[in-house]
């Protein structure tokens, strides 16, 4: 993924004014960017009720969810903006079945977590990679931690640096797909355990389990030590070796 | 009352409940404990969250460059609006 070239999303948000949903940005004095929950109901009824129009403003806040649902799976950034579209595509087929108890975010996101699953199974790629649901890692008892030095800095400004982004996404494609998927809905889709369990289809338990070996084997990886720290080398941040 | 000790391996068991806020106080309270005198675990503890954290920040995954303007284009052509 290219950081130079990317595109930020609205965080969630999206441009309203006391009337009601607008079609184009106003002027920030005169929004209020915030959406109740009774505000996107209603917007999807007008949607069910046929003002296509407003599906556009109705899933903008998620472009962002749906597109890293996609890329958890798929790992690749073509693919996941294929099957990002074509998951849109399949919540306006369906979006009067969608039920209202639910939470819209999340039903979006288990509709692209399972595109993207169905296009992996059609890859060829899918046959050098397992996903079943059972991971034999799991059965072979305890993960544990590599004895690496201590990782006390505040990561907030280290993460500015390209680097540090790429081998942390480097990481992350590297653990197993039932790990990464996990990984992904839980710690940046910000889903609660409950949440990743019912996108995923998974019992909360192996949440739990899949979550805590991916983050040990995260931090075993980007942790100094063995394969280093993070410091200045020549204006630029780099792993450096302490031998 | 002593704290009752809890052993390195289940403490990393519990790591991740732990930084999630989702284990019992009389569990919690061991792990605290622990993790005083422990320095390996208490690196595992400090990492761990920093992993967390680094990918809660957002920046990590971002969209591709003309994402949206894609996306409401193959939309207004698929839904017709």
């Amino acid at each position: 993924m290219n950081l130079d070239h990317v595109e930020r999303d609205e965080g969630g948000l999206s441009w309203m004014d006391d009337e009601g949903l607008s079609a184009t940005p106003k002027p920030l004095a005169q929004i209020r960017m915030v959406r109740t929950l009774e505000q996107e109901l209603a917007l999807i009824e007008r949607v069910c009720t046929g003002e296509t129009r407003l599906f556009y403003e109705l899933i903008s806040p998620y472009k962002r969810s749906v597109y890293v649902a996609a890329f958890s799976v798929l790992q690749n950034e073509a693919d996941a903006e294929e099957v990002a579209q074509e998951a849109f595509l399949k919540a306006f087929a369906n979006l009067s079945s969608f039920r209202r108890e639910a939470k819209f975010s999340t039903w979006l996101i288990q509709i692209a977590v399972n595109e993207a699953r169905t296009k992996r199974r059609k890859d060829r790629k899918a046959l050098y990679e397992s996903t079943d649901e059972t991971d034999p890692e799991e059965e072979e008892g305890d993960y544990c931690p590599k004895d690496l030095a201590d990782w006390r800095e505040t990561p907030a400004e280290t993460l500015q640096r390209t680097e540090l982004r790429r081998a942390l996404r480097n990481a992350i494609a590297s653990l197993h797909p039932a790990h990464r998927e996990v990984f992904m809905m839980r710690d940046v889709e910000n889903l609660s355990i409950a949440e990743t369990a019912e996108v995923l289809e998974i019992s909360p338990a192996l949440v739990k389990t899949r979550l805590l070996r991916a983050r040990l084997k995260l931090r075993d990886a980007l942790a100094p030590g063995i394969d280093g720290a993070w410091s200045v080398c020549d204006g630029s941040w780099k792993k450096v070796r302490p031998w | 009352m002593a704290v009752i000790e809890i052993s390195c391996r289940e403490v990393w068991r519990e790591v991740s409940n732990y930084i999630d806020n989702a284990v019992d106080p009389e569990l919690c309270e061991r792990m605290e404990e622990h993790f005083k005198g422990c320095e390996h675990c208490t690196a595992v503890l400090d990492g761990t969250r920093n992993v967390v954290r680094l990918v809660g920040d957002g920046r990590v995954f971002d969209m591709p460059a003309g994402f949206g303007d894609r996306l409401k284009a193959h939309l207004a052509q698929k839904l017709g609006s």
